[in-house]
């Protein structure tokens, strides 16, 4: 069996709860964000931004602006290059728009100053000449011939020929014969969802401090889940070699996939080079709004049959998302999830991206899956309703499993949905009373999981503690994850080790954190790295005794002879190694490097209870319990916060959250009092039921949680609150109006 | 020969078929066939794709061994929030 396999075994520390080591920090306030960093000469930067949807920007006169005093550089899309790469030209288009600005809030210079004040009174001199071009904000107008077109000649090969020039991406999965599987159904329902664009919501903006020297060296200090890509996009934009930029991740207030795109940092850069000083750049919260990456918004007619016994024959989906404007595949990721919950005979997915004059789009919590399995969940409740069917017995029926041939190509390993939905049945939850005015509803969630490049470093400390080096901004608790496995393959106390994240200069290549990697990735990672210390640590125990390093092995944090033939001594801790290690060879590490692949799929189900207002529209969650399979939870309290966390947002964007956009184009609420996320006194506790089907392909069975909780919500959330007012709803977010309006068409 | 299951969009690119048979003993053999038998497939390939070999998903490792009997589908290249 290969090492990255899981083994079954009795784990000591992973699995219990230790205290967060980030926990003081944060609650005395040390802890170092984004806006924390300061540099001597240190200047402030702020940026103009489009007023306009969609304009042609003729000319920029920055000159007015230069000369204020105070102002020490003014940067616009002529400071930049023009990047041959098509993705690498649209993040920095994104940055600082080039020819055309594409939406409201679009970036069109920069100006850094000695003060905020100075900054922001140079940007009233700048002078853009906008030819105003007609916009198009709404997906499913620009898909219609004659839309305006956001930008011309950016279609994928695989767009059919005849779709408006707005259609970038086209996409299929699927198997079986549709046809036949529909014919064979005793009942079959279509339906049409939209979903309005959200925001990760992280409650720090961004905010980074760039520092560029003359000799060409720079810094950045940023808010970011990977400051490895980050340096990658910065250094290519910049046209800088990446050895000679140094990225370091501060502490991270909220990213949720938010923050793996950078979206001023190259500005900040460029600034800091024109200026020759150190530059901040904060967005406010306007612009985190304006600027920074929503999720895609999307339109979607979902097609299923079913017989009257409770069996999917068919199912087809036709998905039709917006990223923006410009490029964007998350409809892969919708079209993929879908169905992958049921075993299905004949399925089929398509999808459409759409280009809009809105920000472009960045990662969310498992990315497109929300939106779809909104759409996909709503229908299988509503076949439920028709037939009078348990909705969790009939989702049991049709459930994929070990050997199931998913919607999207693959055939299914072991799998924890059947066990998560045995799960939710049997929780009292599933049994308990409901009031008048009041529902349930029930969903699936799924999420790929991925794990990805990785590189960790431990080090073997001369008093026997240990130091882990790893290159993953913790938006989860991952530090404590790290320290527990390290310590679980040492055999030495949590609290003998740190953990801590390192900058660009000072590690291999990390992938970003995202795609519930980090657990999974970054601790199978650490697990070799400890093993390789370990394998150090026996030979100078071996040497120490003068037997054969074979004879040697490891057992409970020492070195100790391996059987009786190895010979007669005492066993020697780690802390007595290291004590010597200066005089048995010097320093001892461990490391591993490796692209780790294995991650396994994750499942979920979302069971909740709410009751809608009949008078105001207003609906309150009144009961919500998350059942999800961690593979192993190694800090379970972590993992809990995780379920909990997606679970909220998805409540947030199943309720109230959504990019509203006036016929002007422009966003009409860029702040949290217009765009209402759920604060603690809207929500109940969230329960969690952890289930531990260990993954196959890592050594302690871990599997990613980030991500599968915001999945299940939506449409959790939307069965609820249909079947408590009697109206299917079909548009996120039910917000008050919206189910007023519902009710009162209902009569 | 190793069987190739291929997402919808990109069966036009290859004679219509939803699966096609290449010679490969890795994923890196396995991409440069298929981009070198089916010229419609490299830009796709070029934009990234990840590969199930056996249920398990890979979004790089050119030297993964792949085995004739293994069940391979091609799919977008991963990413995630």
């Amino acid at each position: 069996m290969a090492l990255d396999a899981y083994q079954k075994r009795e784990f000591k520390q992973v699995g219990t709860r230790p205290n967060r080591p980030d926990g003081v920090d944060k609650v005395t306030g040390r802890a170092m964000y984004g806006a924390d960093v300061t540099a001597p000469g240190m200047l402030h930067a702020k940026v103009l931004r489009s007023p306009h949807a969609h304009a042609r920007i003729r000319s920029i006169d920055t000159s007015a602006a230069e000369a204020l005093p105070g102002v020490k550089a003014v940067v616009t899309s002529a400071d930049f290059g023009v990047p041959e790469d098509a993705f690498l030209l649209d993040v920095q288009d994104h940055c600082m728009a080039r020819e055309k600005a594409l939406y409201d809030g679009h970036a069109v210079a920069a100006v850094a100053a000695t003060s905020i004040a100075a900054a922001k009174a140079a940007l009233k001199l700048i002078k853009v000449d906008y030819e105003v071009l007609p916009h198009v904000t709404d997906l499913d107008e620009a898909m219609k011939p004659g839309a305006p077109v956001v930008q011309a000649g950016r279609a994928f090969e695989n767009v059919p020929a005849g779709m408006s020039e707005n259609v970038t991406h086209h996409c299929e999965f699927g198997h079986g014969d549709l046809e036949a599987g529909f014919a064979k159904a005793d009942h079959v329902i279509e339906r049409s969802f939209k979903t309005a664009a959200t925001h990760q919501g992280y409650i720090e903006p961004n905010a980074c401090l760039a520092s560029v020297t003359a000799d060409g060296k720079a810094d950045l200090w940023v808010c970011t889940q990977g400051q490895f890509f980050y340096r990658t996009l910065c250094s290519a934009i910049l046209g800088m070699e990446a050895s000679q930029l140094r990225v370091t991740a501060s502490e991270i207030g909220g990213g949720f996939g938010g923050k793996t795109m950078v979206y001023m940092e190259p500005v900040a850069l460029a600034l800091s080079r024109k200026a020759g000083r150190p530059v901040k750049l904060v967005l406010t919260r306007d612009e985190v709004f304006r600027a920074t990456g929503p999720t895609v918004s999307s339109s979607m007619d979902i097609k299923i049959g079913m017989t009257k016994d409770g069996r999917i024959t068919a199912a087809q989906a036709r998905l039709r998302y917006s990223g923006g404007a410009f490029h964007c595949g998350t409809v892969d990721f919708g079209a993929q999830a879908a169905f992958a919950a049921y075993d299905l005979d004949a399925v089929r997915s398509l999808g459409w991206n759409v280009m809009t004059n809105r920000p472009k789009e960045s990662a969310y919590r498992a990315p497109g899956a929300p939106l779809s399995i909104y759409a996909v969940e709503s229908v299988v409740d509503e076949l439920c309703q028709h037939f009078g069917l348990d909705p969790l017995e009939v989702r049991l029926k049709n459930a994929a499993d070990k050997g199931t041939k998913s919607s999207y190509g693959p055939t299914f390993d072991q799998i924890g949905l059947k066990a998560t939905l045995e799960a939710a049945k049997a929780h009292p939850h599933y049994a308990a009373p409901l009031g008048p005015n009041q529902g349930r509803g029930l969903s699936c969630g799924f999420w790929f999981n991925f794990g990805g490049n990785t590189c960790v470093s431990l080090s073997v400390n001369t008093d026997g503690t240990v130091g882990v080096t790893e290159g993953n901004p913790d938006i989860g608790g991952s530090r404590a994850s790290i320290s527990l496995m390290a310590a679980e393959e040492l055999g030495i106390p949590y609290d003998k080790i740190r953990t801590i994240v390192a900058d660009t200069s000072s590690l291999g290549y990390n992938d970003v954190t995202d795609g519930s990697r980090v657990t999974f990735a970054v601790g199978l990672a650490t697990i070799k790295a400890a093993r390789d210390a370990i394998k150090k640590m026996c030979s100078r125990a071996a040497k120490i005794w003068g037997i054969d390093e074979d004879a040697v092995e490891w057992v409970d944090g020492a070195a100790v002879p391996a059987g009786p033939n190895a010979g007669k001594f005492p066993p020697m801790t780690l802390a007595e190694i290291a004590a010597v290690s200066a005089e048995t060879g010097g320093p001892i590490c461990g490391h591993h490097e490796v692209n780790a692949d294995g991650a396994g799929v994750s499942f979920g189900v979302h069971l909740c209870d709410i009751e809608v207002d009949p008078e105001t529209g207003a609906t309150k969650v009144l009961r919500y319990t998350v059942f999800q399979d961690a593979g192993k939870a190694v800090h379970p309290s972590y993992v809990e916060g995780q379920m909990q966390g997606g679970a909220v947002q998805g409540i947030g964007w199943a309720l109230n959250e959504e990019y509203i956009y006036g016929a002007d184009g422009k966003l009409q609420n860029p702040g949290f009092l217009d765009y209402r996320i759920p604060v603690a006194s809207d929500l109940p506790m969230i329960d969690t039921v952890i289930l531990e089907i260990p993954n196959p392909g890592h050594p302690y069975g871990v599997r990613g949680v980030g991500e599968t909780g915001i999945v299940p919500p939506l449409a959790a959330i939307a069965n609820a609150v249909s079947r408590a007012v009697g109206v299917r709803m079909t548009e996120l977010p039910m917000s008050p109006p919206k189910l007023q309006k519902a009710l009162a068409e209902k009569g | 020969m190793v069987k190739v299951l291929l997402w919808g969009t990109l069966r036009s690119a290859a004679d219509g078929q939803a699966e096609v048979e290449v010679e490969a003993r890795t994923f890196k053999e396995l991409l440069d066939e298929l981009a070198a038998r089916y010229p419609g497939l490299e830009p796709q390939i070029k934009r990234g794709v990840s590969l199930a070999l056996d249920g398990k998903i890979y979004r790089e490792a050119w030297f993964t061994r792949i085995e004739p009997d293994s069940e391979v589908v091609l799919m977008p290249y991963m990413t995630g929030g």
